[in-house]
């Protein structure tokens, strides 16, 4: 195996494990609340939609984050109102949102770019001094935009609040066993809606690196059921950010050996490679049936007192 | 985990002592006020979506009015109501495919998949078989063949369930995204037509596409799924198994105490899902394609979503819903076309009808029982004019 | 200790009323829970609430908890007027409680548990909870250890638990909510030591019971509700010139009034719990006749998170009630399904009337006379969006006469619910209302309606009063009773000892899956001997 094509594995490795890593994160944060949002698919398309817009005007890949991680926040408003205030059926509302997301970006997206599929172009990377010198791994890993690095930073921020603070073990409660928290005298629905928007957040963050440093550009339904995927790494994850980080990786690793393979002589359609993360992600849940695990408030809407 | 169909919480009533003989009832009303409030609740959500979606056309730059214009008269007029009837026959089996599934609160939401996989088994046998048999053991063969894959592409789900209780929406999602995927291989492998550049199957011969209803050019694949769906509706309603099914949606606890196979209905409710869906693909091509193109997905199931919900899981109920979003649908995407609009924004009113159904369920729970509409919570942050308390 | 000792004034600021509720109201849709209720908590007291199921107690704490607002009257803390308008403020003002049900998450661990309610900086204050569970341990006088997972600890020592972290905040007023509802007997000893010694530290204690007896042993002063109603309050002044007879006259008008007519005052003192229930179970008679469901040496095991039952050997004969002791969750689920065939056994034989039943499913039993009256009446027994006609023939689905050609025969299913609803008085407005509307007192009596008609054989009743009012309580044990005297054999689990004590001719003891041993209900001590064998055969899980 050549140098170029280690270096482009490991590059298609980070490029697709970064969002389903954020994503993830977001749906962690969400779950241990107790939320069970489906609606992430059309939140990161949203979040990555309206960042590639801002990258388009503004030319900053930094604003273009940002405003997807808005864009997720907005989103997730909707999964704030609907189930955690009113109550209602988190798997309905989270497909509403899926399809609401879809709709409306493939909507705009055809209307203000369908005839000219604009492309961004690269992101400049941070090389890290030295360790970008590195032969193989410098050119790959140490030469990623500076947001893989914060999102990192946000990976083990996020472990660390959810383990090692108050806040962090109020939510863990509020997914586990809502009455408890309430009669502790925290708020489930504050908790659960502060859980939601940083999911949203999150997710958005996520469909946004898509779209901006690991595509390039927005297209229609680009997400092809990452946010589900995500959904899978949360749910063996149980809540472990390691875990969440490793899948993600090795989620990304399965997508970037079939990049790999078309760099080789070998001869693979594309549709099998398409298909490769989800046959992964599918042996996975029958090797782990028994242990895929989820808090036993989820999608369970909390009202005091009711038997 | 809970996968809950009630679209809104249950009797969120606080705790009254349980042993009262008053637990809180819903109001009593006579039989037709009843009736029509079920008629306010299910009209209201599609109205409010249609008009929220107008707001959304408005800020696309669209003309509400002529969009909304276009749908009815190319879903009706001409030959629009011909081509309504056409887009129902699929439609009613997957609606009946998710009504069946939904009713054992088990969410199939492979349907994608399964529909797809049908109809590539049709499409890729078709050609050969309706030449070599005669129509009326060909055309069953392949409604056959198709219901068998599609039934079986539920399976690992349905064991998966049933053993560990693995989360079906994700598993069933999963095997969706793996048989788009195979069918497109298959339609650019060993199905696709060589003489064609396009990857894409051979067309069935026409002589052996579905006879069209008598003085109509709607096909009887439209009989065959009203049929279906009136079989259904006297199975779920009148037999034991019908109960059982029931019995088993509402919880899988009183399933098992009254000595219902929780693992065996499981996996009947999935394959008869996963049936109806490959079976509406059967008919889809067999009446109206004939043929199958890569990277084609239809995506009913998507669509049908809300409509199945609105008809409260009735599979009597869902034949007029359906027939509402076949108008949507066939007059849609010629009006789409015409405002210059992605066809996409059909996704948006569903999305739009299934949000304002909850909302509107949520509303008429509370009515019920006499409750504020804002739940607790939220009225008290209203109260304090923050979400937040003020600490002591 | 005699009574006069346990109950002598706290020196110091005494008789200072901490908390004083004043014509509080609560109505919920339909059900009035409570209509003008006053009362006083003081320092150093132990105030009790005594009332039967449904009184109204739950509410009046729910209330002072902060989860539930009165709609009239109010609430006074130091003479000062407060909304508790949420659990917070309620513990801002010094009010822990110790809920019937606990709070605890059982996959976090003890400290965890005990840190939800901190406010503080935003990392763990771990070495600080640490301190602080010291100096609660201490006024507790109990062990306990911060690392263990709460789902790990026995039901002594969650309660220990739940203690702690109602006095986490420094609380002022302590209630606890039937506390001694799922503790056997020593560990009720445990507990009211508990209290007595924070009783001395100048706390005040809200002690909710159902139970006269307790109330007599352990309050100064008590407060008795009735359909949630103030029906007495005994002052300490005046609950100390009784003796104890006549404090239980007093308890018992109070409690019953008008009712007392209708059940004798024995009974009434059996269904309040006045007395240590004992009867005469003439054992040997059992004995003698044949054995109808027997157990040799069953395993059952289900999930990670529970207990199933492990090498199970019982035999119930006809005519007589088999107890099952035990300390909640210790395989009582496991042992009724097991029987009930909704769980299969992987060791063992299960026998009826001497055939081996142990492959057959739930219909085959049902059919063959072996009946289950589940505890989960709302989530298992109903199914809540059926009609009560369709729950009556909720077991025969599929059988005939109610099903015909696979067709339901509505007309059958009608007849058959229209005389069970006559016969059980079960109180629906029609056979077709939604089973999941009424009480849960006429819920398990659609329960013992279908379970106990059309020949039954074997009937495994599982807590079948838990949570009912006196009255169904009362009738559902007749039921359970009037089975066996028929000739029926019955299987009673429970957790409530005096309603085995009652019943039973004989009550075996579970703890951990295994049955640790057998006591014939033949004299009085009865439930001493069973409290040794809940706890004193095997302890409860050490915290190590």
């Amino acid at each position: 195996m050549t140098e170029a094509i280690l270096v482009a594995f490991l590059i298609g490795t980070i490029a697709a494990g970064m969002p389903l890593m954020l994503a993830a994160l977001g749906e962690t944060i969400g779950e241990q609340s107790g939320v069970l949002n489906l609606g992430i698919e059309g939140i990161m398309l949203i979040g990555g939609y309206f960042g590639f817009v801002a990258v388009l005007m503004t030319q900053s890949f930094w604003l273009g984050l940002l405003v997807g991680t808005l864009a997720g926040v907005a989103s997730s408003l909707i999964m704030l109102v609907l189930s955690v205030w009113l109550g209602l059926n988190q798997i309905v509302v989270g497909i509403a949102i899926t399809l609401a997301g879809s709709g409306i970006t493939s909507v705009l997206h055809t209307q203000n770019y369908g005839s000219t599929n604009p492309r961004l172009g690269l992101d400049t990377p941070w090389k890290i001094p030295f360790l970008s010198d590195i032969p193989v791994v410098g050119p790959s890993i140490f030469s990623q935009p500076g947001m893989f690095t914060v999102a990192l930073l946000i990976a083990a921020a996020v472990a660390w609040w959810l383990h090692k603070t108050n806040p962090g073990l109020r939510l863990r409660a509020a997914g586990q066993k809502p009455a408890s928290l309430d009669a502790a005298g925290g708020s489930v629905l504050r908790t659960r809606s502060l859980a939601v928007l940083a999911g949203g957040a999150f997710s958005g963050l996520g469909g946004a690196y898509l779209a901006l440093l690991s595509t390039g550009a927005f297209t229609p339904f680009m997400t092809h059921g990452l946010g589900y995927i995500a959904i899978v790494v949360t749910m063996l994850a149980r809540g472990r950010i390691s875990w969440v980080v490793v899948a993600s990786l090795v989620y990304g690793a399965s997508v970037a050996v079939g990049t790999a393979i078309q760099l080789t002589n070998i001869n693979l359609p594309n549709d099998v490679i398409k298909m490769l993360p989800f046959i992964i992600v599918m042996i996975t849940l029958i090797v782990f049936a028994r242990s895929a695990y989820i808090p036993p408030a989820l999608a369970v809407p909390y009202t005091r007192g009711a038997r | 985990m809970t996968t809950n169909m009630q679209l809104a919480p249950s009797t969120g009533a606080p705790q009254p002592a349980p042993s009262t003989d008053a637990v809180p009832q819903p109001k009593q009303r006579g039989r037709g006020r009843a009736a029509v409030d079920v008629l306010v609740r299910t009209i209201t959500p599609v109205v409010l979506a249609l008009l929220a979606g107008a707001l959304v056309l408005l800020m696309l730059g669209k003309d509400p009015l002529q969009f909304y214009g276009d749908i009815v008269y190319y879903g009706l007029a001409g030959n629009g109501w011909q081509n309504s009837m056409i887009a129902m026959a699929p439609l009613l089996l997957i609606a009946l495919g998710l009504i069946i599934a939904f009713r054992g609160k088990l969410w199939n939401l492979g349907y994608n998949g399964q529909y797809l996989l049908g109809a590539a088994i049709v499409a890729g046998f078709g050609p050969d078989i309706l030449v070599s048999f005669p129509l009326a053991i060909g055309i069953p063969l392949l409604a056959i063949m198709a219901i068998v894959v599609g039934a079986a592409w539920t399976i690992i789900p349905a064991l998966l369930k049933a053993k560990y209780g693995t989360n079906e929406i994700i598993t069933t999602l999963m095997m969706s995204f793996i048989g788009v995927s195979v069918t497109n291989i298959l339609v650019k492998g060993p199905f696709q037509d060589a003489s064609v550049a396009v990857p894409q199957t051979r067309e069935l011969p026409f002589d052996g596409m579905l006879p069209y209803i008598p003085g109509t050019k709607v096909h009887i694949g439209f009989i065959i799924a009203i049929l279906m769906v009136l079989a259904f509706h006297f199975i779920l309603k009148r037999t034991s198994f019908g109960l059982r099914l029931d019995v088993f949606g509402a919880s899988t606890k009183s399933a098992k105490h009254v000595g219902i196979d929780a693992r065996r209905m499981t996996i009947v409710i999935f394959v008869l899902s996963g049936a109806m869906i490959a079976l509406a693909a059967a008919i889809d091509i067999m009446g109206l394609w004939g043929y199958l193109r890569t990277n084609w997905n239809p995506a009913y199931g998507d669509k049908i979503l809300p409509f199945v919900f609105l008809a409260r899981l009735n599979p009597l109920a869902s034949i007029p819903l359906v027939a509402f979003y076949a108008v949507l649908a066939t007059g849609g995407t010629i009006a789409a076309q015409a405002s210059n609009l992605s066809v996409d924004f059909l996704l948006v009113i569903v999305a739009l009808i299934l949000m304002f159904m909850t909302i509107i369920e949520y509303i008429g729970m509370k009515r019920d029982l006499g409750q504020s509409y804002l739940p607790q919570g939220l009225r008290q942050s209203l109260r304090l004019g923050s979400v937040g308390r003020k600490k002591q | 200790m005699n009574r006069a000792d346990l109950h002598a004034p706290v020196e110091g600021a005494q008789n200072e009323v901490l908390v004083r509720l004043e014509g509080i109201g609560k109505v919920f849709p339909g059900v009035v829970a409570n209509d003008d209720i006053s009362l006083e908590v003081r320092r150093g007291q132990v105030h009790c609430l005594l009332g039967e199921n449904g009184a109204g107690k739950s509410t009046l704490i729910s209330i002072l908890a902060g989860m539930q607002q009165p709609d009239s009257g109010h609430i006074e803390i130091n003479g000062a007027r407060v909304a508790i308008s949420s659990p917070r403020v309620a513990m801002d003002h010094g009010i822990g409680v110790v809920y019937q049900h606990t709070t605890l998450i059982p996959t976090l661990t003890v400290l965890e548990n005990l840190m939800l309610g901190d406010t503080g900086r935003l990392p763990l204050d771990r070495k600080g909870a640490m301190k602080r569970l010291k100096e609660v341990s201490a006024k507790l006088g109990a062990d306990i250890n911060p690392n263990a997972l709460a789902g790990d600890l026995g039901l002594g020592q969650q309660q220990q638990v739940e203690i702690a972290k109602a006095m986490w905040q420094g609380s002022k007023v302590l209630i606890l909510d039937e506390p001694t509802s799922m503790l056997t007997p020593q560990a009720i000893a445990e507990l009211e030591e508990s209290v007595n010694r924070l009783k001395a530290e100048g706390l005040a204690v809200i002690f909710i019971t159902h139970k006269l007896r307790e109330a007599y042993a352990i309050g100064d002063c008590v407060t008795v509700l009735r359909g949630g109603r103030m029906a007495a309050y005994i002052s300490p002044e005046e609950l100390s010139q009784y003796d104890e007879e006549a404090a239980k006259k007093r308890i018992l008008e109070a409690m019953f009034g008008d009712d007392i007519d209708n059940v004798s005052a024995d009974q009434a003192e059996e269904l309040a719990g006045a007395t240590r229930a004992g009867q005469d179970h003439d054992a040997d008679a059992a004995a003698s006749r044949p054995v109808v469901l027997e157990l040799r040496g069953v395993s059952s095991h289900a999930g990670r998170m529970e207990i199933g039952i492990e090498d199970v050997s019982i035999a119930v004969h006809a005519g007589e009630v088999l107890g099952i002791a035990g300390i909640d969750g210790h395989g009582q689920s496991a042992l009724a399904e097991t029987i009930a065939g909704q769980r299969s056994a992987q060791k063992g034989a299960v026998l009826f009337e001497g055939r081996e039943v142990t492959k057959l499913g739930v219909r085959a039993r049902q059919r063959l006379g072996l009946r289950y009256v589940t505890d989960d009446r709302l989530h298992e027994g109903i199914v809540g969006d059926l009609s009560v006609a369709v729950n009556l023939v909720l077991k025969r689905i599929g059988q005939a006469p109610f099903w015909k050609r696979g067709q339901i025969n509505r007309s059958a299913v009608q007849a058959e619910a229209a005389e069970r609803i006559a016969e059980y008085e079960i109180r629906t407005p029609g056979a077709d209302t939604r089973a999941g509307t009424l009480s849960g007192g006429n819920i398990q009596k659609i329960l013992l309606a279908r379970e106990l008609s059309h020949d039954p054989k074997v009937v495994v009743f599982h807590k079948p009063t838990y949570g009912l009012d006196l009255k169904t309580v009362h009738r559902v044990r007749e039921a359970v009773r009037r089975f066996a005297a028929e000739g029926g054999a019955a299987l009673l689990i429970s957790t409530d000892l005096d309603e085995l004590v009652e019943l039973s001719d004989r009550i075996a003891v579970i703890s951990k899956g295994r049955i640790v041993g057998e006591v014939a209900n033949d004299s009085s001590g009865t439930s001493e001997r069973v409290g040794e064998l809940m706890t004193g055969s095997t302890r409860e899980p050490s915290l190590a």
